[in-house]
């Protein structure tokens, strides 16, 4: 590599350069500016805005920094007055038509073009023709646009071309009438729509939901973590009066770059919702009534000891959010085995625990986020991933673009922003047996066998097809692939099956086995030790309690809830309801009082959200990032923590005298410490293959802005695409066989329960199946995620 | 979407996609949609230059770009006959904008608009035609008419149906 390097020069003090960097990437670098607009270094360059002209020896006039490479013994001059000259003539030829009306502009205070206007332009302008006036567009609920601002830079087009991978946004019309806009009207659809915010230099696209609430040197820029999916995006927080205005990413070249999901960026409205509770509630003879801290504390304790006395803790039951921040997840379980119960969870959407004695200390990614661009072979395996987490999602297109095959086995045919090779989408039922194929045919192909005799007779009676072989070729061949298994395989019926399978097919090829997260910590949550089975550090516990889909079915006495809806977050939302209702005593540490938890709680304690308490992530990369409170919680709300810390002291726990969170993260931590991330792991094999007994199958998917309390109740993502929409979904021959049309309204039954619902046609589906959304309330009375489900017209 | 495009069209795409490499299908984007507004009474909607797209794997925003950026191009409904006069210096120095004048009011239109029957689009030329030394000049359905008066722009354009 060392050839490759150069020596340049600029404004005479010489610099290391590798050829066939652009200049401006050595200025950069060495902290030299050079102002540009159009020139963004996650982007092709298009070298348009002319703002980066310096002056070059030997070249007759001013080059752009962004569009010329360096070469050896090149001398530069950024701030020369050929140089300079040449910059106050753009930035004039750019205001001559962007309006000067600063101070109603949503951007003013933070606008790269107001800024270098600052620096290069002149007071007066010399221009006395009519600027001209360009239409807004509405593109959506999250970005709001002002295009008489815009430059014409092209950042936003080339962001939705290369990063994004849709390309919607582009110029139309030349010269004074060119526009950019989407043509015909219509929103963008993009899980990462709300970078272009960031990357356009003015005021031509700026967030719909802060718009006109504060302007940037009002407001204080605190570090933390996004809470959603299992990434851990670095963000800024944007207070101003102890309010959360606005979240922007944080750059972080490991994890998130300079980007952020839409998720991540717009959730922080669910912090300010009508619904969320601002002070603890006892409900007492059916009516709720505020009660101070106290009283709340004293009730729950007097509470949970009598049932404990009554009928034992064995029947209690906590359900925890895997959004809950590690030290919640550890104070929750040490409060829990501290009164004698193992009954703790937070894999509220995973039905199949049968493997959960042989499963890895935490479930990783098995290779760092930023490897997976160097993967060139990928089997995802049930996951909507550009959705789900997109900023992996990110990573893989980024990875497809160098020649990676992303293979896909899933029970929704999915849309990727990415040329995917072979993909199978099959109905649940059938998908441990596709991924027996594909392990059969990898077995074939490399003339070896799984090592272990089970599988070999598991296989042995599988037919493998075309398609099998296909995937398995190319993971064969592959040098640094990876198998992943999303949010769909964890929700499988047949997890374990679905586990054992991938994990054969990955060491079988010689590959890696990665698991995708659905929430902040579903990693962190079982280091925390928030299982029935596992204390922390995956230490063996000695009794094994009851896992987050049994507590249900069990109907316990009493249930601690943290920073859940059950009846939406659960995999059988009728059955966590039923339970709910039944139970004797409900505690529920929540932001929130939704009319469903005041109907079966007993007591609300206010907790606070993301942004208002400290806490720690681990991502799935392994990766544990802490992180403050920036702001106070919302009225009398506390961090989940010291709510469990003072339960702890108020039942005479021993170890819950922590005086701040960095405590009990550092407790866990120690535990942790010495740990290595593996999925390697073992398996149960099963001895048969699951298959379809010809009824109708439910498949259920959480669309990426109903995934949790917070976005649920986050107003402009909820007015987007991505959420759950209350439809049942099934292709156009199931409709036909059923005498079902758009929009008829059917009865649909799982189990003991019915809900009627209207259709929609969905070719992505496959055949015999049915998909709902989960995460709404007509989930609330529908039965399991996955299984039997019968639809009549009504 | 293909249905929209017709079979002669396909078949003149497919004959420039021979010409280009397979990787590089928009190199075609201008000869399909030239095709495509030929066949459309000379001018284009977005159904037709979504079809274009759908055909040749664009985005569609790639092809409404080109389709609004060059000025051969009609994206809103004109007249079935196309007259462009030439404005440009040599032209406009032997009386082109007399010949304007004197067609919008003959036509009743301004330059930029179609009769209401439908029968002529005075189109707004942006650059010189390359026939300086034959000014003033005007160009009606693809066809160069040179040396103008109006008496001959009357004999040109009453012929038209
Ligand atoms: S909208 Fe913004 S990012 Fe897009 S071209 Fe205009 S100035 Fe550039
Ligand atoms: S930044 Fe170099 S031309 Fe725009
Ligand atoms: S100026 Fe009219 S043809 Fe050249």
């Amino acid at each position: 590599m060392t050839d490759d390097l150069i020596t340049i020069e600029v404004d005479g003090k010489p610099l290391q350069a590798r050829k066939g960097q652009m200049l401006i990437q050595v200025t950069d670098k060495n902290d030299i500016y050079v102002p540009r607009f159009c020139y963004h270094h996650k982007l092709s360059v298009a070298a348009n805005c002319r703002m980066c002209l310096v002056e070059v020896e030997k070249a007759p006039k001013p080059l752009p920094a962004c569009a010329t490479p360096v070469v050896d013994g090149m001398k530069a001059y950024t701030r020369s007055k050929l140089a300079v000259e040449a910059q106050k003539a753009v930035m004039e030829f750019l205001l001559i038509n962007h309006p000067l009306d600063c101070p109603i502009c949503d951007q003013g205070g933070e606008c790269e073009l107001q800024d270098l206007a600052m620096g290069y332009g002149r007071d007066v302008s010399r221009y006395q023709e009519n600027k001209r006036v360009v239409k807004d567009k509405n593109i959506g609920p999250l970005v709001q646009t002002d295009m008489t601002r815009c430059i014409h830079c092209t950042r936003c087009v080339r962001f939705g071309d290369e990063i994004a991978g849709v390309r919607e946004l582009g110029a139309t019309g030349r010269g004074e009438h060119m526009e950019i806009g989407t043509y015909i009207e219509k929103s963008m659809v993009s899980e990462m729509s709300g970078n272009v915010i960031d990357i356009c230099p003015v005021g031509a696209l700026t967030s719909k939901p802060f718009r006109f609430s504060a302007r940037s040197w009002e407001m204080v820029q605190k570090d933390s973590i996004a809470p959603h999916d299992s990434v851990g995006s670095n963000i800024h927080v944007h207070i101003k009066d102890d309010r959360v205005k606005r979240v922007v990413p944080s750059e972080n070249e490991t994890i998130n770059e300079v980007w952020l999901s839409d998720r991540d960026r717009f959730s922080y409205e669910g912090l300010y919702s009508d619904d969320r509770l601002l002070s603890p509630m006892i409900k007492e003879d059916g009516a709720w009534k505020d009660v101070d801290w106290e009283t709340a504390l004293q009730y729950v304790t007097d509470r949970i000891q009598t049932v404990k006395k009554k009928t034992g803790a064995d029947n209690i039951g906590a359900l925890v959010s895997p959004a809950a921040t590690l030290e919640e997840l550890f104070l929750l379980q040490k409060f829990m085995r501290g009164i004698g119960c193992h009954n703790i969870d937070h894999r509220l959407r995973q039905r199949d625990f049968s493997d959960q004695d042989v499963a890895p200390i935490f479930p990783w990614l098995g290779q760092s986020i930023a490897d997976i661009e160097k993967r060139d072979a990928v089997l995802l395996v049930g996951s909507n991933v550009r959705k789900e987490q997109p900023i992996i999602n990110h990573r893989l297109r980024k990875a497809t673009l160098r020649g990676c095959n992303v293979l896909v086995v899933n029970p929704v045919d999915y849309d990727f922003n990415f040329n995917i090779p072979v993909k199978i989408i099959v109905p649940p039922t059938d998908l441990p047996y596709t991924l027996a194929g594909i392990l059969k045919a990898v077995a074939e192909q490399g003339g070896r066998k799984p090592d272990d005799a089970d599988f070999i007779k598991l296989i042995e009676r599988t037919n493998i097809n075309d398609k099998h072989r296909e995937i398995a070729r190319k993971l064969s061949e592959s040098k640094q692939g990876t198998v992943l298994l999303g949010n769909l395989a964890v929700a499988h019926p047949q997890f374990s099956t679905i586990r054992a399978l991938a994990g054969a097919i990955a060491k079988l090829a010689n590959i890696t086995l990665g698991y995708l997260g659905e929430s902040a910590n579903s990693s962190g949550a079982w280091l925390a030790g928030a299982l029935p089975h596992r204390k922390p550090a995956g230490q063996r516990s000695d009794k094994t309690g009851l896992n987050a889909f049994s507590m249900l079915e069990a109907s316990l006495k009493a249930y601690v809830l943290l920073g859940i809806e059950p009846e939406l977050d659960c995999w059988d939302g009728s059955k966590a309801m039923q339970a709910m209702k039944s139970a004797e005593f409900i505690v529920c540490m929540t932001a929130y009082h939704s009319e469903a938890i005041k109907s079966y709680a007993h007591v609300l304690l206010p907790i606070a959200l993301f942004a208002e308490t400290s806490g720690t992530y681990i991502n799935n990369e392994g990766r544990s990032q802490s992180f403050n409170a920036t702001v106070s919680p919302s009225g009398e709300a506390r961090p989940a923590w010291k709510i469990l810390r003072v339960l702890g002291n108020l039942f005479n726990l021993n170890g819950f005298n922590y005086n701040t969170s960095i405590e009990v993260r550092d407790e866990i931590q120690n535990l942790i410490s010495n740990l290595v991330p593996g999925n390697e792991g073992r398996w149960e094999i099963p001895v048969s293959l699951p298959t379809g007994n010809g009824n109708l199958q439910r498949i259920t998917d959480i669309p990426m802005n109903s995934i949790d309390p917070i976005t649920r109740r986050a107003h402009a993502l909820q007015q987007t695409m991505d959420v759950a929409d209350g439809m049942v979904h099934v292709n156009a021959l199931l409709a036909r066989q059923l005498g079902l049309s758009a929009g008829s309204r059917v009865l649909v039954r799982q189990e003991e329960c019915s809900v009627e619902l209207p259709v929609m046609l969905d070719e992505r589906v496959p055949e015999r199946c049915v998909l709902v959304h989960a995460a709404q309330s007509c989930h609330a009375s529908l039965g399991p995620s996955y299984g039997d489900i019968t639809l009549n017209k009504v | 979407m293909d249905n929209k495009l017709s079979e002669h069209a396909k078949e003149v795409i497919d004959q420039w996609l021979k010409i280009y490499p397979a990787d590089q299908k928009r190199s075609a984007v201008l000869a399909a949609l030239r095709e495509v507004q030929h066949e459309n009474n000379g001018f284009l909607t977005t159904d037709l230059m979504d079809a274009v797209a759908d055909y040749l794997g664009l985005p569609k925003i790639a092809v409404y770009e080109v389709a609004s950026f060059y000025s051969m191009f009609e994206i809103q409904p004109v007249g079935r006959h196309s007259i462009s006069v030439c404005t440009n210096i040599s032209c406009m120095l032997c009386g082109a904008d007399e010949i304007v004048a004197y067609i919008e009011k003959k036509l009743g239109i301004k330059t930029g608009e179609s009769t209401k029957d439908g029968r002529y689009y005075l189109k707004q030329e942006e650059e010189c035609l390359a026939a300086c030394c034959g000014g003033p000049m005007m160009m009606v359905d693809h066809k160069f008419y040179e040396n103008l008066s109006p008496e001959k722009v009357d004999e040109v354009l009453d012929k038209l149906e």
